[in-house]
């Protein structure tokens, strides 16, 4: 690794100053922190203070400065993130919270990727190189991720990022993959109403999972629907989908009621969905709410019988931290079980479980996160490059065989082709499919292929 | 306790600063531009914990919840900067929420002179309500600071709650320019770091200025014993009302920068954790000392960077082991360390000497050193 | 919508009191001790681990799993006292009088307390499950009251006691009382005052483990679960008055049954501010809390 010990300050300007091909070599040069001295603690504490910031730094040699005299030049586009391939290696950046409130979640998504980035280099890698990951923590803060995926860019130079879970942490890093031009696979299902061009959606849009449990539990219940939700984002954003949905096709909404994150006790909310009497509760409260939710729902003497749930934020991991008595009879809907019946999905199940435990499960996320790197290879390897405009070009059509079946990429929206799957939780914790759409359905983030959702988008 | 700082005590830390503003100037020609976008960031944290320190090491008024007005100014800014990307149009959250046209409210935010003077207006006027409310009702101490967690907590909850107007959980983001310049330009990033820098040393300046004033004596004897004060003739409660607007006033502002620059502001910025480790930094820093509250914004955002990037799950531990030592063991902070080697060579000679007293750890610190635990013990 | 009514009713109740068993180990050593412990929530977590590693432990044994509660419950008080034992010496024992101080300090404790229930239990949340006895609900005409909350209100009204019991009827409450009152006049008596800290911080802790417990029977078992009770049970001090547990009630009555009816009138997000609202009203009237000690200090905390 080749040191600058030199004034960084004046080869900094003089960098600034000549052309941008001067940068030399980018991600091998490392500036080299001040050493501290000793004379007075005012000095130490100053070089504390620069060396904590410098700690960790490597990869881009320019330094701020000369590149914003060179961009008062240049042209704004400058700034564009170009990928570490070497010849025999490719990086790639992992970020999901590690820790902090999503950590319960994401660090089950991140084994999945580590699994499947051995997998692939076990098969002998893509286009010839192998995958090294750069695992970062996005801490469940959002400034973090939006940090932590410029790190991933401008840093580390990775090729793409699987990463993110709740949807606040997607939005917080989309300016910056775009600004730079980067590629973020995300692996859980969301809200829809969205579509960048350097984001590939590998969870479900709402077409693929919303509707769908909407109208196949309107169906079977009634046409009676109570709406619960956790009061963020994407709880609302599905309700109101759902409530276009329910005045189109007769049915009627009783009761519509959100929770704030974290909150505990649901005896009132219950007391509200038991006076409204509804055929089902359609629940979107995320995580940690459920527990408390369930617990409650039982204890007051209400089981899957009396009202029906169907939740689309439970999966088997929830179901194990809820406890599976609780559950018992509840509808969930997802594109992928622990069950499905897949000779792909076997081998998933059982590599995963050989890796991290036999207690461990899978679910709809872990299995997106899976897929998510599998298919970035296939299209690495359809586009015979890493260039993430090439990548993205040759994207569209590119096929995976998933655990949860055919996996296709739609190029124009860069969401997947995806089986719906309702199911129902049984004693052990799992779900079992009780229906599923015949083919993979066509995604539709914005609804468009819904009259009663114009209004929406 | 010495209510008078000592002259030379406050020209060494008008040197530190002096060293620290001027490493800060230098970043950005050392430095890639990620890493100054991260430095940046942490002098608004550095901005906001020199207004803690103003109310806290200086008032003795402890805000659990300063995050609150650190958020306002940061949506102020973040409204106006959303209305200048949506181009005329209304912002995409608003519409997936079925709004066709902007809320009244939102609009004046489209121009830019109204944006920032609701930055500092809408933090002070905030402050000066809750001050009101609890200063001149004799709220304080302890019920002050839980009052102020609570603020926090029930200000993210109605900022997530108001998704149609504030973009719920995921914030605002997605930016675009700032007073017609791109954000993501490497001149703009560059110049807004040194706004960043050039707000913190003004409001370190008037911070510096206003201690070593008669004010600044008030305020200190507020925190010594406000009772005193008050038979003095003073009417103590509009001092700390005064103080906690403008330490709010500073948050907004570097909550406004904050925005510009990480170019996101979400509910969970706001809430109750980051608000404590606000508090946090100060006391890491050490609390009275101002400078110290830069250093030590500085330096916990520094490690914790470094340590998350290399190992995520120790971080909770450093920080909060850290958290225990150093209000143990350095109740004054990072700013206290040159007198540690004297405190030890102090506590050697008195075990060597095997006198009878036994002195528990908070005793020990010396009487020339101006933290809070004097005060506080003979309070209780 | 009389039934809706009564079973309103009785949430407000029980929630009540679930907020006055997550506050009453607070409202001993916040009130009575002056110490700010911000890692309450943490001890309270501590306590329902305790129960899901019980509930493990008798998961093999068919018939009498049931019986895991009562041990649990047991085990739970005497995990979270002897951490808190644990802590007061290391600790809190530097702290007295250093309000602020032990608030961060405590603060610190939390995090390291959180990142070691997950470093030991995993990062997700764990499944405690009630016995047949505890689950399902008392039907009474068209009234249906959980079994769970109705034993959470009776432990809470026993902890309630057996505090008033060891505080007003014992010898040892007395000199705590003495010791909370006038430290130095008390040492000056002849009490061992660094004993009496100990006892009373341990006391304090076992009874947030004790809440833990209960809580796994209505809520999630995780490392989150301390953070989502911290700030209402300081509330729920701060209302009742500090130096009164019996002030800590009223508290909880004030919060949990305010709360229930505002979220029943609006939702719960707006619940929630608006009892904020509440008690900042309250505290305009009362500024030490309903049931503040009165005294002729000045200087008093």
């Amino acid at each position: 690794m080749a040191i600058r010990a030199t004034n960084a300050a004046t080869a900094a300007v003089e960098r600034g100053g000549g052309s941008d091909a001067a940068a030399p070599e980018a991600g091998n040069a490392r500036p080299r922190a001040a050493a501290p001295t000793r004379r007075a603690f005012v000095k130490a504490a100053v070089a504390g203070t620069l060396g904590a910031a410098a700690l960790g730094l490597s990869g881009c040699a320019q330094s701020a400065l000369a590149e914003a005299l060179a961009g008062a030049g240049a042209d704004e586009g400058a700034a564009q993130a170009s990928a570490d391939v070497t010849d025999t290696t490719v990086k790639v950046g992992i970020m999901h919270s590690l820790s902090g409130t999503m950590a319960m979640s994401e660090t089950s998504v991140r084994d999945a990727e580590l699994l499947a980035i051995d997998e692939i280099n076990a098969a002998g890698g893509v286009l010839g190189r192998q995958i090294e990951s750069v695992v970062e923590d996005g801490a469940s803060d959002n400034a973090t991720f939006a940090e932590k995926a410029q790190k991933l860019l401008m840093s580390d130079h990775v090729a793409a990022v699987f990463g993110c879970w709740t949807s606040a942490s997607r939005k917080a890093v989309l300016p910056v993959f775009e600004q730079y031009n980067g590629l973020l696979w995300y692996p859980v299902q969301y809200e829809g109403m969205e579509s960048s061009q350097n984001i590939f959606y590998v969870g479900a849009a709402p077409n693929q999972q919303i509707v769908p449990a909407v109208d196949y539990l309107a169906e079977h219940y009634g046409p009676r629907i109570f709406l619960l939700g956790s009061d963020y984002v994407f709880p609302r954003t599905a309700n109101t989908v759902i409530k276009a949905q329910a005045a189109a096709q007769g049915y009627e909404i009783v009761g519509e009621e959100y929770t704030p994150m974290g909150h505990t006790d649901y005896a009132t909310v219950i007391n509200k969905i038991r006076a409204a009497s509804p055929d089902f509760v359609f629940n979107t409260l995320n995580g940690d709410s459920n527990v408390s939710f369930f617990k409650q729902l039982r204890d007051s003497g209400i089981t899957a019988d009396d009202c029906m749930t169907c939740s689309v934020s439970v999966a088997e991991e929830e179901v194990a931290g809820i406890g599976a008595s609780y559950l018992e009879g509840h509808m969930t809907s997802w594109n992928y079980y622990e069950t499905t019946s897949t000779a792909e999905n076997d081998a998933f199940v059982a590599a995963y479980k050989e890796r991290y435990g036999a207690d461990r499960v899978t679910d709809d996320p872990i299995e997106a996160g899976y897929c998510a790197v599998h298919l970035w290879a296939a299209a690495c390897e359809k586009a015979g490059s890493f260039d993430v405009d090439a990548v993205r070009a040759a994207a569209g059509g590119v096929t995976f065989r998933a655990p949860e079946g055919l996996m296709t990429i739609d190029g124009d929206n860069q969401h997947m082709y995806k089986t719906i799957r309702i199911g129902r939780v049984n004693a052990d914790g799992l779900i079992d499919e009780v229906w599923a759409s015949d083919e993979p359905l066509k995604p539709d983030p914005y609804l468009d292929g819904y009259a009663w959702a114009a209004d929406l988008s | 306790m010495t209510l008078i700082q000592p002259a030379r005590t406050q020209r060494n830390r008008l040197v530190l600063a002096a060293v620290i503003f001027a490493a800060l100037a230098a970043a950005p020609a050392l430095l890639p531009m990620f890493r100054t976008t991260l430095i940046a960031r942490f002098m608004c944290y550095a901005i906001v914990a020199v207004g803690l320190d103003m109310i806290w090491g200086y008032t003795g008024i402890m805000s659990l919840g300063h995050g609150v007005y650190f958020g306002l100014g940061a949506y102020c800014m973040a409204m106006y900067l959303k209305l200048a990307a949506a181009d005329g149009g209304i912002p995409d959250f608003m519409q997936w929420s079925g709004f066709d046209a902007l809320p009244a409210w939102w609009a004046p935010f489209a121009n830019p002179a109204f944006a920032f003077a609701m930055v500092v207006l809408v933090p002070v006027a905030v402050s000066v309500v809750i001050g009101l409310l609890t200063f001149l009702h004799n709220i304080k101490g302890v019920y002050f600071s839980i009052l102020s967690q609570a603020l926090a907590l029930i200000m993210s909850v109605l900022l997530v709650g108001s998704q149609q107007y504030t973009g719920g959980s995921n914030g605002l983001t997605d930016f675009d320019t700032i007073l017609g310049a791109s954000l993501s330009s490497p001149v703009t990033e560059v110049a807004l770091y040194y706004v960043t820098l050039a707000v913190l040393v003004g409001v370190f300046a008037l911070c510096f200025f206003l201690v070593n004033r008669r004010i600044g004596k008030i305020f200190m004897a507020i925190r010594d014993s406000e009772n005193r004060v008050r038979f003095t003739g003073y009417n103590t409660a509009v001092f700390k009302v005064f103080i906690y607007a403008l330490s709010a006033a500073v948050a907004g502002v570097a909550g406004a920068l904050y925005v510009s620059q990480v170019g996101i502001i979400t509910p969970s910025d706001v809430g109750v954790s980051p608000s404590v480790q606000m508090i946090v930094w100060v006391a890491i820093g050490g609390r009275g000392t101002l400078v110290g509250a830069i250093l030590g914004a500085l330096i916990a955002n520094g490690v914790e960077t470094a340590a998350s990037e290399s190992f995520p799950d120790l971080w909770n531990y450093l920080l909060g082991l850290v958290c225990i030592v150093v209000v143990l063991f350095l109740p004054g902070g990072l700013m206290d360390l040159p007198r540690v080697p004297a405190r030890i060579r102090a506590w050697l000679n008195r075990s060597r000497l095997g006198g009878g007293a036994r002195l528990s750890p908070g005793d020990r610190a010396p009487a020339s050193s101006a933290t809070l635990s004097g005060k506080e013990a003979r309070d209780a | 919508m009389v039934e809706t009514l009564i079973m309103q009713a009785f949430n407000g109740i029980s929630l009540s009191s679930i907020l006055f068993l997550a506050a009453i180990g607070l409202a001993v050593t916040f009130g009575l001790m002056h110490v700010i412990n911000m890692a309450h929530g943490e001890f309270i977590m501590m306590g329902a681990y305790t129960a899901y590693v019980v509930q493990n432990a008798f998961a093999g044994l068919g018939g009498a799993f049931g019986l895991y509660v009562p041990v649990a419950l047991v085990l739970s008080f005497i995990v979270a006292a002897a951490l808190g034992v644990v802590v007061e010496k290391l600790i809190v024992s530097r702290l007295y009088g250093r309000v602020a101080d032990s608030l961060l300090v405590t603060w610190g404790l939390s995090l390291v307390l959180q990142q070691l229930a997950r470093n030991l239990f995993g990062s997700a949340n764990v499944g405690v499950e009630v016995p047949e006895y505890l689950a399902g609900s008392l039907v009474i005409g068209g009234v249906a009251l959980p079994y769970t909350r109705i034993w959470i209100l009776v432990i809470a009204l026993a902890c309630l006691l057996a505090v008033y019991l060891f505080m007003f009827r014992t010898r040892f409450g007395r000199t705590v009382r003495a010791v909370m009152q006038n430290r130095p006049m008390a040492a000056a008596l002849g009490v061992n005052t660094r004993r009496v800290d100990a006892v009373t911080f341990a006391l304090g802790s076992g009874l947030a483990g004790l809440a833990g417990c209960t809580l796994t029977w209505i809520g999630l078992v995780g490392s989150s679960l301390g953070q989502n009770y911290i700030t209402q049970a300081f509330m729920t001090v701060v209302v009742g008055g500090v130096g009164s547990v019996f002030g800590s009630v009223f508290g909880a009555g004030f919060i949990g049954i305010g709360q229930s009816i505002f979220e029943f009138l609006t939702d719960a997000s707006i619940g929630q501010a608006l009892i904020f609202l509440a008690v900042i009203l309250l505290l305009q009237f009362r500024p030490k809390g309903i049931f503040a000690q009165s005294s002729r200090s000045l200087e008093d905390e």
